[in-house]
């Protein structure tokens, strides 16, 4: 049996610990924030917060997280009450599909968990693991600035680069 | 499966052994209609967009006595945000508040057959229609309260569905009664003035974002129904190999396996658990023995593989005379485009049911009909008893792996009745087995005078198919692979003027003298079919990159070069809303490595305008390019939702600067090698462009163009144009990647 808390709630499960977390929160927890993107740690769909660090959900199995804290997109807020993060990316409109967006919201929390205030290209950067197909870059990079207290729009952005 | 014969069968016989390789060219005329409909062009039937095949009012539009408001559309939301905008569409001609329209979508049992969600079409067919069928409805209504309240319907006023006049009000649901939206619409509708819109043309937030930022049931991927077991299939090492021999037992031993599926060459097994299929399937893969197979072309023979098969040519545009022997500079190019990836973030997925006598399939495909009918034709069940509902996926750009995951979750719900099956692909599966992005060749000549005017204009296109949808039966994977397999049917051309690998390969400038023909190659060496904007993308690099060369030969400004050969107005408005937003006239080169590039079409030179200015930083000894800013200008008829068309802009262009910069399916002969996103790189966020603009130019009143394929062709073109102003190298073979970057730069 593994046991850890995910949103604060305690879990436990039988399930094997070789298991990757990923398909326990989807499935047993029926929690549709954290994706199938890859199972390879290659996309970044799956990123949900392990004590409040970003990490691939499709990589780490069960046995890693016995007696941590679990974060998921559905933890940071609900659609009537939305986290600040998931506020950003709703007031820029980030997202054509949609769906590698729980990700982006997961490692942009994960970035301002340990940086509250990240240069443009620290926010590109800590992005780096994260794909998007759509083409959606331009508006997850203003909203993870909106979330960082920053101006969201490209020309600040362009102004912090060549200024630096 | 014999679906895609490769050239070069002779040359590997001991891939032939056992495989059947023979294409087999069954001429279906359901794939003609099928490709009809993803050729066909809006508005030219009787009635407004899809009216003209759904006719019946209340198809698109539903009442209920208790003022519910259910609208419904044939088309998919893809993530391009047509739900919103359709919602739109029908809140402003029925007078209604957004938020009480209640919107079906794809859907066999309950929506018009709209065809497939592609080629820019959902707002020009069902946007079209829902206006039309809404400013009808609303007429009927306002027609019957005229006479329950006796007073002209002129003096009656509408607010939020409600009708009023003389001190009275009726809502519309005390006003529809039995039948009285089952009628026909007619061909002209009482559309409101465009000036009066207050909710068309307005950015309105999409109303499927909240939900899927915040962990809400939004794609198939997150459909859990009771009972339901989890399947992975087992794909064979290369199209066309035969599976000799697996042991099944093994897999069938491990835990929560409930079955394993084998029907000939097709291998799937499933189980309780999610990660137990997951298991299970790598037991039975490695179980498995397979033998033959299609071989691959050698991938640095592509284009010449190409040229070389047999080829059906027409020549789609033959204008003036073409070499009466006129003088000036000639200038000749070749560019080629490689296979690519749609390479969905989420691989497919799908839902299928089998209870009692009724198949019912969850699908993120673009086509809830054809596939339906594909799939029953497959499993062998009448159409009725079949049905595919649309539920969506991540984003497709066109025909991926979702038809056949859909395939996939049919026949084995059809193995295990009364129990629901979840079919997910993995991530290699879907990188190796979609139908990707054709490889293609242009080859462009032009003959310039004196003055700088092009007086011969010769362009010609190589492409296997840009559509193999279903269809039959036989466009499905599962349909190939099952021991009675279904052939995979003989692809037509899409024609023009939409047309498939011809797509935007007619210039839309006005040459003088102009021959243009396009070469289908009906066999494909690799799997391929629709992806985002068809032959489109690579016509518009191709005509747009030589474009440039002529001018740069002409010693002409390329946007003024531009605007010398163009005179349809509305193009013109757009390269000079783009350039002027951009600030071409003023722009300094701020040192070597930097320069700009312009590229500009009209989508299938009949839908949306884009021209695209766009600068670059090239690091010559890594190769890389930084895109600094890229600055569109876009006119896509009346728009509807302004934030919409810039999400679809600013994503067209982001999408296809990964396309352009990085994409390439690699292979040997013996298999596909792009399994994963190590092995098919593609953008990431350090190289994100520093900004991009779009700009829209409104049309309010003008019909719909559509937004999402206009923007990925001139990016490409853009890029290319501005390496070659940054370095004075040209690069016109697709990708341009910091490998060939670096070997064009040392040369």
């Amino acid at each position: 049996m593994t046991k850890f808390t995910v949103n604060d709630k305690p879990v436990s499960t039988e399930t094997a610990p070789d298991t990757p977390l990923l398909y326990v929160l989807r499935n047993e927890l029926e929690l549709n924030g954290a994706k199938f993107g890859c199972g390879l740690g290659q996309c970044g769909a799956c990123t949900v917060l392990l004590d409040g660090q970003a990490i691939f959900s499709c990589l780490t199995p069960l046995a890693a997280i016995e007696g941590r804290k679990v974060t998921t997109l559905e933890g940071l807020g609900t659609i009537d009450n939305p986290g600040p993060v998931q506020a950003a990316f709703i007031e820029e409109q980030a997202a054509q599909c949609g769906y590698c967006i729980p990700g982006m919201i997961m490692r942009t929390q994960g970035m301002l968990n340990e940086n509250p205030s990240p240069s443009e290209e620290e926010i590109r950067e800590h992005l780096n693991t994260n794909l998007c197909r759509c083409g959606t870059h331009m508006r997850i990079l203003r909203a993870a600035r909106r979330a960082a207290g920053k101006p969201p729009a490209d020309e600040a952005a362009l102004a912090e680069r060549s200024a630096t | 499966m014999n679906a895609f014969a490769g050239p070069s069968m002779s040359r590997r016989s001991l891939l032939s052994a056992g495989g059947a390789l023979v294409l087999a060219f069954s001429l279906s005329p359901r794939l003609a209609e099928a490709q009809k409909t993803e050729a066909k062009v809006s508005g030219t039937g009787k009635l407004p967009g899809s009216l003209s095949d759904t006719p019946y009012l209340d198809a698109w539009i539903r009442i209920g006595e208790d003022d519910s408001i259910a609208v419904f559309t044939g088309k998919a939301e893809l993530g391009q945000g047509i739900k919103t905008a359709l919602i739109q569409v029908a809140a402003e001609q029925l007078d209604v508040d957004l938020k009480r329209i209640v919107l079906h979508t794809a859907d066999t049992g309950e929506t018009p057959n709209e065809g497939y969600t592609a080629a820019s079409h959902s707002m020009s067919e069902s946007g079209t229609a829902i206006m039309n069928a809404a400013a009808q409805v609303r007429a009927i209504l306002v027609a019957r309260a005229a006479e329950q309240l006796g007073m002209p319907a002129t003096q009656l006023t509408v607010e939020n569905g409600v009708v009023s006049g003389g001190g009275k009000t009726l809502s519309y649901g005390k006003l529809v009664g039995p039948d009285v939206l089952h009628v026909k619409a007619r061909p002209h509708s009482p559309l409101k003035d465009p000036k009066q819109n207050t909710i068309i043309g307005k950015s309105v937030p999409r109303v499927d974002i909240p939900g899927k930022l915040t962990g809400a049931v939004a794609y198939v991927q997150d459909l859990r129904l009771p009972g339901m077991v989890h399947a992975r299939v087992v794909r064979p090492p290369v199209y066309g190999a035969q599976l000799t021999r697996v042991d099944t037992a093994k897999a069938e031993g491990m835990p929560g396996v409930v079955k394993v599926v084998r029907d000939g060459n097709y291998l799937a097994v499933l189980a309780k658990g999610e990660y137990q299929a997951i298991r299970a399937m790598n037991a039975l893969d490695a179980s498995a023995s397979w033998s033959g197979g299609i071989a691959l072309p050698k991938k640095d023979e592509i284009y010449a593989v190409l040229k070389g098969l047999p080829s059906h040519d027409t020549v789609i545009q033959d204008k003036g005379q073409v070499g009466a022997g006129r003088g000036g500079t000639a200038v000749k190019a070749a560019y080629h485009r490689p296979y690519q990836l749609h390479g969905s973030i989420g691989p497919s997925c799908a839902v299928g049911h089998l209870d009692g006598d009724q198949l019912t399939v969850w699908s993120h495909t673009q086509g809830a009909y054809p596939d339906r009918d594909a799939i029953a034709e497959m499993v062998g069940m009448p159409q009725d008893k079949v049905r595919v509902i649309h539920m969506e996926g991540a984003g497709c750009y066109g025909h991926n792996g979702a038809d056949d995951a859909a395939a996939d979750a049919a026949l084995l719900a059809t193995k295990i009745p009364g129990t629901p099956v979840r079919v997910q692909w993995m991530r290699e599966q879907e990188h190796r087995w979609e139908p990707y992005g054709s490889a293609m060749v242009v080859e462009a000549s032009a003959t310039l005078d004196g003055s700088g005017k092009i007086t011969d204009w010769v362009y010609d296109v190589w492409s296997t198919p840009h559509t193999t949808r279903p269809g039959p039966a036989g466009s499905l994977l599962a349909a190939n692979l099952i021991a009675k397999p279904f052939q995979a049917p003989y692809p037509d051309p899409i024609p023009q003027p939409a047309g498939g690998g011809d797509r935007n390969a007619v210039p839309g400038y006005d040459f003088p003298n102009s021959r243009v023909t396009k070469h289908f190659i009906a066999q494909m060496p690799l799997r391929a079919s629709a992806m985002r904007s068809l032959g489109a993308y690579m016509n518009v690099f191709s005509l747009e990159s030589f474009m440039d060369e002529l001018a740069l030969a002409a010693k002409i400004d390329p946007v003024e070069f531009r605007l010398q050969n163009l005179t349809d107005p509305r193009g013109r408005d757009v390269i000079n809303l783009a350039a002027e937003k951009f600030g071409w006239k003023d722009w300094q080169r701020k040192g070597p490595g930097h320069g700009r590039g312009f590229a500009y079409a009209r989508y299938k030179n009949l839908a949306v305008y884009c021209a695209i200015a766009l600068e670059m930083e090239v690091e010559r000894e890594a190769g890389h390019v930084r895109i600094l800013r890229a600055v569109a200008a876009t006119d896509s008829g009346e728009a509807v939702n302004p934030d919409g068309i810039r999400n679809q802009t600013e994503g067209g262009i982001v999408q296809s600067a990964s396309w352009t910069l990085y994409e390439e399916v690699d292979y040997s002969t013996q298999e596909i090698l792009s399994r994963d996103w190590a092995s098919y790189p593609i953008l990431r966020f350090p190289a994100v462009p520093g900004a991009v603009e779009v700009h829209i130019v409104d049309r309010p009143g003008e019909p719909f163009l559509g937004t999402g394929e206009g923007s990925q062709g001139p990016t490409a073109a853009a890029i290319a144009n501005s390496f070659a102003d940054a370095t004075g190298k040209r690069i016109r073979d697709l990708p341009l990647s910091p490998e060939k970057i670096r070997r064009t730069l040392e040369a």
